[in-house]
């Protein structure tokens, strides 16, 4: 794994000698493929340019890491429990973030202020009850790790914490289980599943999977308090409010999720891509809109807006290699579509959402089309990596937002943006786009992507996070969206939890911290 | 009880006194102007008329047709939500609804065509060059504007004193290669044959004068400008003012159009929104006399074609120049920023109807208001403006070389406070009054050194028809000083509130400035809850012109200054004068419920026999304007006292002795 970027060491953006884009490693459809006009995308698209290259740092400087401070005695009683754990620089550092653009910006050029101390590796419920009561015992603050995907700030050690932090890694605790759970988030390959209850995770396939919330039968966590479990596995309970909704979503504020049981399903026999090309994206939303209200979504369903279907042409030449009869191509937008199940009902349901794309002007565009629509996906976390060496900064934004205000939301957002850049300076005007990436009965979930080069701009951090409070208060104050339909709070966003969720809600959550953990053993503050 | 109540206020924030107004009056810098007519004159009307015309449009608009609106209006959910529930509730079918919808629709939508807006373009020309001298433009503004309606929906709010008004606005954006506007016009117009329909041509869609009963009008009407907003259709015109002033002086704003075009922007529809306030001024106004005859009482007659027609013999008359400054756009964005939550409108869905919160009617409001200030501060006043000022104060006849005198010296007054008077540098002001009187030659004349109100027949009629002549001849006259008031209003209250206390202690001069504030509310126009920093403005602009000094706690008139008191306080005497006149009428009145038909027809004859009899003065107490306003003020006061409005007389009869006070 990269320490100051996204995923696998092996896979990145890279210019070849050639000076054409090229993305390495074989780990991904794309490994290994030459993208000639990707260069001229970004400097067309940010007035990017290939000789003006930041440079980080190559490795870590463990002069600059924080030393760590941990009490003997507690070490003695963690030698005792023979549960792994280490000190080493590298291994705190790489659990004192997650992949914020800031936090990693800090990595490339700087180094965080307060990191964990420790870090522990329990493998079993047994171990992660031993470490509480130890922490508890001698009064450390615990923050719980799953895969470090966070893009909240959510791992970000408070400053001001004076007590010994301890990093409790769960990673190693997924088996590998052969099953299928439908659940993908987009950053699948390295999120756990600990981390996916604790943070309310949503995956791309939640049509026929569910979300999280959809999927959990069974919870087991360790508090400071106790360990809090339901003591069956029934499909529906109804002994007051569900106490499911506490844990998920807590984002490591009450304790460790250790067990979790969650439905699986056969691995689909069939799976089909697709995609729909549309005149413009307001047609292309009331088709979404209308597939939601027959509810015959597949597996995933996603509308890009026209800006992301040109870097999709431009990045992977081919893309859409057919003309549209009519289309303005600056105008048009495309849907791509993932089907899954059985091969009967996989092509009855194909011919639905075709028919219905067709009354709202859709033209079927192919499946290729629509596989590497999804690639791109998971793909785009590296595409930062890269903008990085080039002066470009870049970040998403997610939202939900009911059915009547989708268009106008990603409209305003979008203006929003690329005004915002202008008035603090930004020279070249960002990449500002955005994808309608599920579909719910009330409404659709809309993620923006949005890019600029920070040339000339001496605290580019500064300016991101100006823009990005700007959103926020545009989403929540007047768009009728909510923030976080998928991604958690954090740190990073929790400041507009009152306004979100009123005084008392807020002061309920509060008390069940309170009951949970009186001394604020698991000390992130996240969320309140 | 007013002292009492106000003079707390005072104290409380008193520290905010001698605050920042300096700045803010201080840098008004103002455009240049051009006359369009200038070019009209010089080449072919026809090939004008004919000229490519490509306007400059927003620039996401996706363009359709006048029908396409209708129909998209129609088929709304809003206006589809409002059909359901009518016919539930009446036991209709939704088709029959729905009928109804669509008949609205014809009679409200307009139908805007280039060939109609060509025969415009070409007959306007030629009216125009045949009216008036020069009509003066600020190009500037003109070029903001243009950036404004490619940016965002754009809303002109134009002044409104005469019909040539919007005739006017969509012929100069005609001639700049804007997008033309769609305007909201009185249904009164369809009533004349062929006009109606050639301004419908022309983008003018028709409102009912009073609607707010009937649902199914309402929710067509709002969805249908909310639409042509949303999508930047054309830039939409309406006026603040809600009709015609008869008087030239800005009527208090009526907010119903006004929040229909805000909504969009509190529900996120559109990103922003650009109000653009617009000033037009007349140095003669086309319908001077009419307004005159209707402030009378003399009804105004029926818009119609073939009053149009007979109208045309003013044609042969000279109307001057007109004045149009286009104000700087307003994003309607950046004034609601920290002002107004949205998120109400945020847990009901958008296609149903929902009654604007307090807050969001305060605010609508005050933007109003704001507007309409923003329209007063570009008027242009022509030394005309200042000669009518002058003379009212010294009928019947004053000395030639005199009123020259007065004018320059008002002149300067004038633009210590602000007002935006057109003088070119190098002209006279002997030359500057005479052009004037000689454009005005039916309002005043020269008779033997001296200038006299053309009040003719005077010598030989009856009384009565001696005091309506007399009557007309000042209101016709006030119709020009009256373009002053606004701009003169703080200072000269401070002026009318030193004479009244007779003290020099600031506290009581605030309460009685305060007070009068209140009673000429909807006289003139004041930006709502912002007493102390109008009195700040008004002692402010005294102290610029030397006529008072002040103290942490006191405020004592110059020598020098007492000129400048008393001229303030003369101009604004006929208002002090009538508002007693009427409450004096209202005090006797004893009916317990009366109506303000019958009001009106009561207090004219009431005023007009003191004139007869000489008992009074104040012909102005005769415009039912004026009327209309003194009866309005007393209602909101009695309701903000707790009072019932039948008891408006005992009201009015304990606000005589403070009046009486004033006159002194």
């Amino acid at each position: 794994m990269k320490w100051n970027g996204w995923g696998y060491n092996d896979s990145k953006f890279i210019f070849n000698k050639k000076g054409q884009a090229e993305f390495t490693g074989k780990r991904y459809r794309l490994g290994g493929m030459v993208l000639p006009t990707f260069k001229e995308w970004i400097e067309k698209t940010f007035g990017a340019s290939l000789e003006h290259k930041t440079t980080s740092r190559a490795s870590l400087n463990v002069n600059d890491v924080p030393p760590s401070i941990v009490n003997e005695e507690f070490l003695q009683d963690l030698r005792a429990t023979k549960i792994s754990y280490s000190q080493d620089a590298e291994d705190r550092v790489f659990r004192a973030h997650g992949h914020c653009l800031h936090e990693i910006f800090v990595l490339r050029e700087g180094m965080f202020k307060r990191i964990p101390d420790i870090v522990v590796w329990p493998v079993c419920h047994e171990d992660v009850v031993k470490i509480v009561e130890l922490a508890c015992k001698h009064n450390l603050c615990i923050i719980p790790f799953g895969g470090g995907t966070s893009v909240s700030s959510a791992l970000e050690c408070p400053e001001e914490e004076k007590r010994t932090i301890v990093s409790l890694d769960t990673s190693q605790m997924l088996a590998e289980s052969g099953f299928c759970t439908g659940h993908e988030p987009d950053s699948m390959e390295f999120s756990s599943l600990g981390g996916w209850v604790a943070t309310r995770a949503s995956g791309m396939k939640k049509n026929i999977y569910g979300n999280i919330e959809d999927l959990v039968i069974h919870i087991k966590m360790v508090t400071p308090r106790g360990i809090v479990e339901k003591n069956c596995q029934v499909p529906r309970m109804s002994t007051g409010p569900d106490i499911h909704h506490f844990i998920m979503g807590s984002e490591g504020t009450l304790g460790v999720v250790t067990e979790v049981t969650i439905k699986i399903r056969p691995v689909p026999e069939y799976q089909k891509y697709g995609s729909v090309v549309f005149p413009n994206f307001e047609r292309g939303v009331a088709c979404l809109r209308e597939v939601a209200k027959q509810r015959c979504a597949p597996a995933s369903i996603r509308l890009v807006d026209n800006a992301q279907f040109q870097f999709g042409i431009d990045i992977i030449q081919g893309f859409l290699s057919l003309q549209f009869k009519g289309f303005d191509p600056n105008i048009l937008c495309v849907a791509t579509l993932l089907f899954e199940g059985d091969r009967e009902k996989v092509l009855q349901h194909e011919k639905q959402v075709y028919d219905i794309a067709t009354k709202f002007g859709g033209l079927a565009a192919g499946e290729d089309n629509g596989q590497r629509g999804y690639m791109l996906t998971f793909v785009i976390a590296y595409l930062r990596d890269l903008g990085l060496d080039y002066y470009v900064i870049g970040e998403s934004f997610e939202t939900s937002v009911p059915w009547d205000r989708v268009l106008d939301l990603c409209r305003n957002v979008k203006e929003r943006i690329v005004r915002e850049c202008k008035e603090k300076g930004v020279q070249f005007a960002p990449l500002s786009t955005c994808r309608v990436t599920q579909t719910y009965d009330a409404g659709a979930c809309v993620y923006f992507y949005f890019a600029f080069n920070y040339r000339g701009i001496s605290d580019p951090i500064h300016v991101y996070e100006q823009i990005e409070v700007m959103y926020v208060r545009t989403v929540v104050k007047g768009e009728g969206a909510k923030l976080m339909s998928h991604n958690i709070l954090g740190k990073l966003r929790k400041r507009w939890m009152k306004e979100s969720i009123s005084d008392v809600g807020l002061g309920m959550l509060r008390s069940v911290k309170e009951y949970v953990d009186p001394n604020n053993i698991f000390g992130n503050k996240n969320l309140l | 009880l007013f002292l009492a109540s106000s003079s707390n206020k005072y104290a409380v924030s008193h520290s905010l006194f001698v605050c920042s107004q300096q700045k803010e009056l201080m840098s008004k810098k103002r455009d240049e102007f051009e006359d369009i007519l200038e070019e009209r004159r010089l080449s072919s009307d026809l090939r004008y008329a004919m000229k490519c015309y490509t306007p400059v449009i927003y620039k996401g608009l996706s363009p359709c047709k006048p029908n396409a609106i209708k129909s998209a209006v129609l088929q709304s959910e809003q206006v589809q939500y409002v059909i359901k529930q009518l016919a539930k509730e009446m036991g209709e079918s939704p088709d029959i609804i729905q009928e109804e919808a669509t008949e609205i629709l014809d009679e409200m939508g307009h139908s805007m065509q280039l060939g109609a807006v060509r025969f415009f373009a070409f007959t306007l020309s030629k009216i125009f060059k045949q009216l008036f001298q020069r009509v003066c433009v600020n190009e500037e503004g003109m070029q903001r504007l243009q950036h404004a309606i490619q940016e965002h929906p754009v809303v002109l709010l134009p002044s409104h004193r005469s019909y040539v008004d919007f005739l006017m606005l969509s012929y100069l954006l005609y001639t700049y290669d804007l997008a033309l506007p769609v305007i909201a016009a009185g249904i009164d117009f369809l009533g004349m044959k062929i006009v109606g329909e050639l301004l419908r041509r022309a983008g003018a869609f028709f409102m009912r004068r009073s609607f707010g009963g009937n649902r199914l009008y309402w929710a067509v009407f709002a969805e249908y400008v909310k639409t042509m907003l949303r999508s930047g259709y054309a830039p939409i015109e309406f006026f603040l003012e809600g009709t015609r002033s008869r008087t030239a002086k800005t009527l208090t704003p009526k907010f119903g159009l006004l929040s229909i075009v805000m909504e969009p922007f509190f529900k996120r529809e559109v990103f922003d929104t650009y109000l653009v306030p617009i000033s037009i001024s007349y140095e003669r106004i086309l319908e001077e006399s009419l307004y005159a005859y209707e402030l009378l009482g003399v009804p105004k007659p029926k818009e119609s074609t073939s009053g149009l027609l007979k109208a045309r013999r003013i044609l042969s008359d000279n109307f001057g120049t007109i004045h149009i400054y286009v104000g700087q756009p307003v994003s309607l964005r950046t004034l609601a920023s920290g002002r107004i939550n949205r998120c109400p409108y945020n847990l009901v869905p958008r296609h149903l109807p929902q009654k604007p919160s307090e807050d969001i009617q305060e605010f609508v409001s005050d933007v109003a208001y704001k507007m309409e200030l923003l329209q007063i501060e570009n008027m242009v006043l022509s030394p005309w403006v200042l000669v009518a000022a002058v003379l009212l104060q010294n009928l019947p006849a004053m000395d030639f070389e005199l009123l020259i005198e007065k004018t320059l010296w008002l002149k300067g007054l004038t633009q210590t406070f602000g007002g935006f008077i057109e003088w070119p540098d190098n002209l006279c002001a002997k030359k500057a009054v005479v052009s004037g009187l000689t454009l005005h030659s039916n309002i005043a004349r020269l008779v033997d050194g001296h200038v006299v109100l053309n009040d003719k027949g005077v010598e030989d009629g009856a009384v009565g028809e001696i005091v309506f002549k007399r009557a007309l001849a000042i209101l016709m006259c006030a119709t020009y000083r009256n373009q002053l008031l606004n701009v003169f209003v703080r200072p000269s209250l401070v002026a009318v509130a030193l004479q009244m206390t007779r003290s020099f202690r600031k506290e009581e001069v605030y309460s009685c400035f305060s007070f009068l504030r209140d009673v000429f509310s909807d006289e003139f126009i004041f930006f709502p809850g912002i007493s102390l920093k109008d009195f700040e403005e008004g002692c402010f602009l005294l102290t610029k012109c030397d006529a008072i000094q002040t103290s942490q706690q006191e405020i004592y008139p110059t020598d020098k200054g007492s000129v400048i008191v008393s001229f303030l306080s003369t101009m604004f005497r006929p208002f002090v004068e009538g508002y007693q006149l009427i409450f004096r009428y209202l005090s006797k009145e004893t009916k317990e419920v009366f109506t303000e038909k019958q009001f009106i027809p009561g207090v004219r004859n009431f005023v007009f026999q003191l004139l007869e009899k000489g008992n009074t003065q104040c012909y102005e107490a005769l415009s039912s304007d004026m009327q209309k306003n003194a009866l309005a003020a007393l209602v909101q006061l009695g309701y903000n006292h707790g009072k019932l409005s039948w008891q408006l007389m005992a009201l009015s009869y304990s606000l005589m002795p403070l009046f009486r006070k004033l006159i002194g």
